[in-house]
């Protein structure tokens, strides 16, 4: 290990914002994947996979991701709730990978809702 | 690095560690990776949580759900359905004690939500043993800021305005002390941690040290630039070997990072640290016999002056202070004076912890801002006194404090207000106990553990708290007389006055403050040979009230001697000649019947006749 000079206090202290955001709720948006039984069965393990990849190859810090029981529509599984702060949450359905990829980047890091995979607008929180 | 979605603050403070934690740990580990959740979960060893009697408590974040109480066996399931599922287990999760509701979020629990926290501010948050995540909650910044921005006049200054007093026991301005020493001109410095910490129910420090062992590093390191000391010195008894672990740990790391040794944060400024283990002596916590104990001889204070700021270790200058004070030092250099001034009352500013224990439904660790009231503490806080009983006092300040009773329930936490009740705040343990205890028992139990600590070196001390002890022991057994209550008070007074050293001088408050609350209870011992909560066994008769009894046969179930006999839903009989007064019938007989009675040892002769 090297000897610290004051400015690697800094660099260790944003290398390590993710891990302390999650802990203090210091986060800009959530994502929630539905992972009932059918939820998994249709492959929501992939879509949180592809998320997570995602989220750690972009570097971004204040994205939490959790995940949540059946969410009632088993039909249009795989499904995922993503909840910006302040603004209305979105639910989207039938994902794939490639959805959930594009969502990231165009409606967490962009802030447009990618309307044609969306299911509903604003009709459940989880906050 | 890792990214990861959620992260498992499973507790490893001693508490939990003795309720399975790191079993738990192995096979919480074994379970996500089998499930495939390693690369998204993340599993973190934490100091104390607080919460001791739930232990082994995990958090589960971003969610922040609380668990509580888990065992082996819980862990698969609660891998399955909360961390693979997103179904969060209302089992596992805290009740309040009155409403039996689940309360699944960590900060909506009262036990949680009602406290402050300065001190224990990377509780449950960060792994102890992994310095940069101290680092991630701006740890080591306050050092930078003192070391590069400040003069030692203006540490010492900040810290003064601050009103931060030595959080020990007996509150001395902890600026003022550095100031004293930083004045004396020498040519070798030293600045002292106290770990010591004795007091029966007390765990404050260790937790500290446990939970969050850098901050204590941290601000060591800001005292010895305020008085110039070149070398420290953290005196933790060996009884706290989980302490020893994670501050020898944090040494380490803090010496690979140069935050510790030569040229630290390449400021030119020296200082390093090394751990002196003690036996576990409750005198060594007094800082002169700290200081002889450090050098290696018998642990015995020396009368003061010189004060060890002029000559301490080594009759070097030197500065004691308590963990906890230490702990303080970080956030009042980041944040400045005034911020530390905006909780707490005019005199006693800030927070303080409390190790919470005895009759109560939370027990654990808490910290709230000085002033709040002892009922806050107790009930809301608390939770209340275990199975509804009556709150009767509550012992502060351990050994050297005293007990408050319940008509001064409404006392504010303060260092002045507490001192008004005859107790003391000490380094701040804090045993609750109901209408079960005994007062005198209780003066009886603190002066017997002040008598076997007493180092003997003076006489007061070592005989007169002896001779105390033995009237106790009199009046306990039903060989008090007209007159003992006074003569305690008076023996109480004479080695308050002419001890050498804290021990003695505080050793008679549990006598005295049990004689000014409960002198009743004294005066039914000495005249009626009588102990009305049915502790002192020579003293006491427990009986079955017939027609209260429903001969629910709970009390013969719970006899451990077969003293208790009678048929169902009959009225039962206690045999005197078996009873060996363990109190069990009375404890387990329902308050809704309230049929086993405690009468005076001598009531059947009486009726007898």
């Amino acid at each position: 290990m090297q000897r610290l000079k004051i400015e690697d206090l800094q660099k260790i202290k944003e290398e390590y914002k993710a891990t302390s955001s999650l802990r203090t709720g210091g986060y800009r948006a959530r994502v929630t994947v539905h992972m009932g039984t059918c939820g998994i069965a249709a492959g929501a393990r992939n879509i949180m996979s592809a998320l997570l990849d995602e989220i750690s190859k972009s570097g971004v810090t204040d994205i939490a991701v959790t995940t949540s029981g059946c969410a009632g529509l088993c039909s249009r599984e795989p499904m995922a709730t993503v909840e910006i702060i302040n603004s209305a949450p979105v639910k989207y359905s039938d994902l794939t990978e490639d959805k959930i990829r594009k969502i990231f980047k165009e409606h967490l890091l962009g802030g447009n809702i990618v309307e044609e995979y969306a299911l509903v607008i604003g009709s459940e929180t989880t906050y | 690095m890792e990214k990861y979605r959620a992260n498992l603050m499973l507790c490893a403070g001693t508490g939990c560690v003795a309720c399975n934690s790191l079993k738990i740990r192995e096979v919480l580990v074994e379970e996500i990776k089998r499930r495939g959740l390693h690369e998204e979960i993340k599993v973190v060893l934490t100091g104390c949580n607080g919460f001791c009697a739930q232990g082994p408590v995990i958090s589960v974040y971003p969610e922040g759900i609380f668990y509580q109480k888990i065992t082996v066996d819980d862990v698969p399931y609660l891998v399955e359905e909360h961390l693979l599922k997103g179904r969060p287990v209302e089992r596992l999760m805290y009740r309040e004690p009155e409403k039996k509701v689940a309360v699944p979020v960590m900060k909506d629990i009262p036990f949680f939500s009602l406290q402050v926290l300065r001190v224990l501010r990377n509780k449950g948050l960060i792994d102890p043993e992994r310095i940069e995540e101290y680092i991630a909650r701006d740890g080591y910044f306050a050092a930078a800021k003192a070391l590069t921005q400040m003069t030692p006049e203006e540490i010492i200054k900040m810290v003064k305005d601050s009103g931060l007093r030595g959080r020990g026991g007996a509150g001395f301005p902890t600026g003022l002390k550095w100031e004293f020493c930083s004045k004396v001109r020498s040519d070798v410095k030293y600045i002292l941690c106290n770990g010591d910490e004795g007091d029966p129910g007390a765990f404050m420090d260790r937790s500290v040290m446990e939970a969050d062992p850098h901050s204590v590093l941290e601000g060591m390191i800001i005292g010895a630039k305020a008085i110039d000391a070149t070398q420290g010195y953290i005196y933790v008894r060996a009884e706290y070997p989980l302490a020893v672990k994670r501050l020898s740990i944090a040494i380490e790391q803090a010496r690979e990072y140069g935050l510790l040794g030569k040229d630290i944060l390449r400021t030119g400024f020296n200082f390093d640290i090394e751990i002196y283990q003690g036996a576990g002596a409750f005198v060594c916590g007094e800082e002169t016999a700290l200081m002889r104990s450090i050098e290696g001889k018998r642990g015995m204070p020396r009368p003061r002056p010189p004060f060890p700021v002029h000559k301490g270790l080594w009759e070097k200058p030197s500065v004691l202070n308590n963990v906890e004070t230490f702990a303080n030092i970080p956030p009042i250099i980041l944040n400045g004076a005034e911020w530390y001034r905006s909780l707490g009352t005019e005199k006693s500013t800030g927070t303080k912890v409390f190790a919470l224990t005895g009759a109560i439904n939370n027990i654990g660790l808490i910290e709230v801002p000085m002033g709040v009231p002892i009922r806050t503490i107790i009930y809301d806080i608390g939770g209340g006194i275990t199975k509804g009983r009556k709150f009767k006092a509550v012992q502060i300040g351990g050994p050297s404090g005293g007990c408050i009773p319940e008509s001064l329930i409404d006392t504010s936490v303060d260092y002045e207000s507490i001192t008004a009740t005859g107790a003391i705040m000490g380094s701040g343990g804090m045993v609750v106990m109901d209408d079960l205890n005994c007062m005198v028992n209780v003066a009886k139990f603190f002066l017997e553990f002040t008598t076997d600590e007493s180092c003997g070196k003076c006489p007061p001390c070592r005989i007169g708290t002896k001779v105390m002890l033995d009237k106790l022991v009199d009046i306990t057994e039903g060989r008090g007389n007209e007159g003992d209550i006074e003569l305690l008070q008076e023996l109480s007074q004479d080695v308050i006055d002419t001890s050498l050293c804290g021990l003695g001088q505080t050793a008679p408050n549990p006598v005295l403050t049990t004689i000014k609350y409960f002198r009743d209870e004294y005066e039914s011992h000495i005249k009626e040979k009588w102990c009305k909560a049915g502790v002192c066994g020579s003293l006491v008769t427990f009986y079955i009230d017939e027609a209260a009894c429903k001969g629910c046969g709970l009390c013969l179930k719970a006899c451990p001697q077969s003293a208790i006999t009678g048929e169902k839903k009959q009225p039962h009989r206690i045999d005197q000649e078996l009873c060996i007064k363990c109190r069990s019938c009375y404890e387990v007989c329902p308050t809704k019947f309230n049929a086993v009675k405690i009468g005076p040892a001598d009531m059947l002769v009486k009726s007898e006749k």
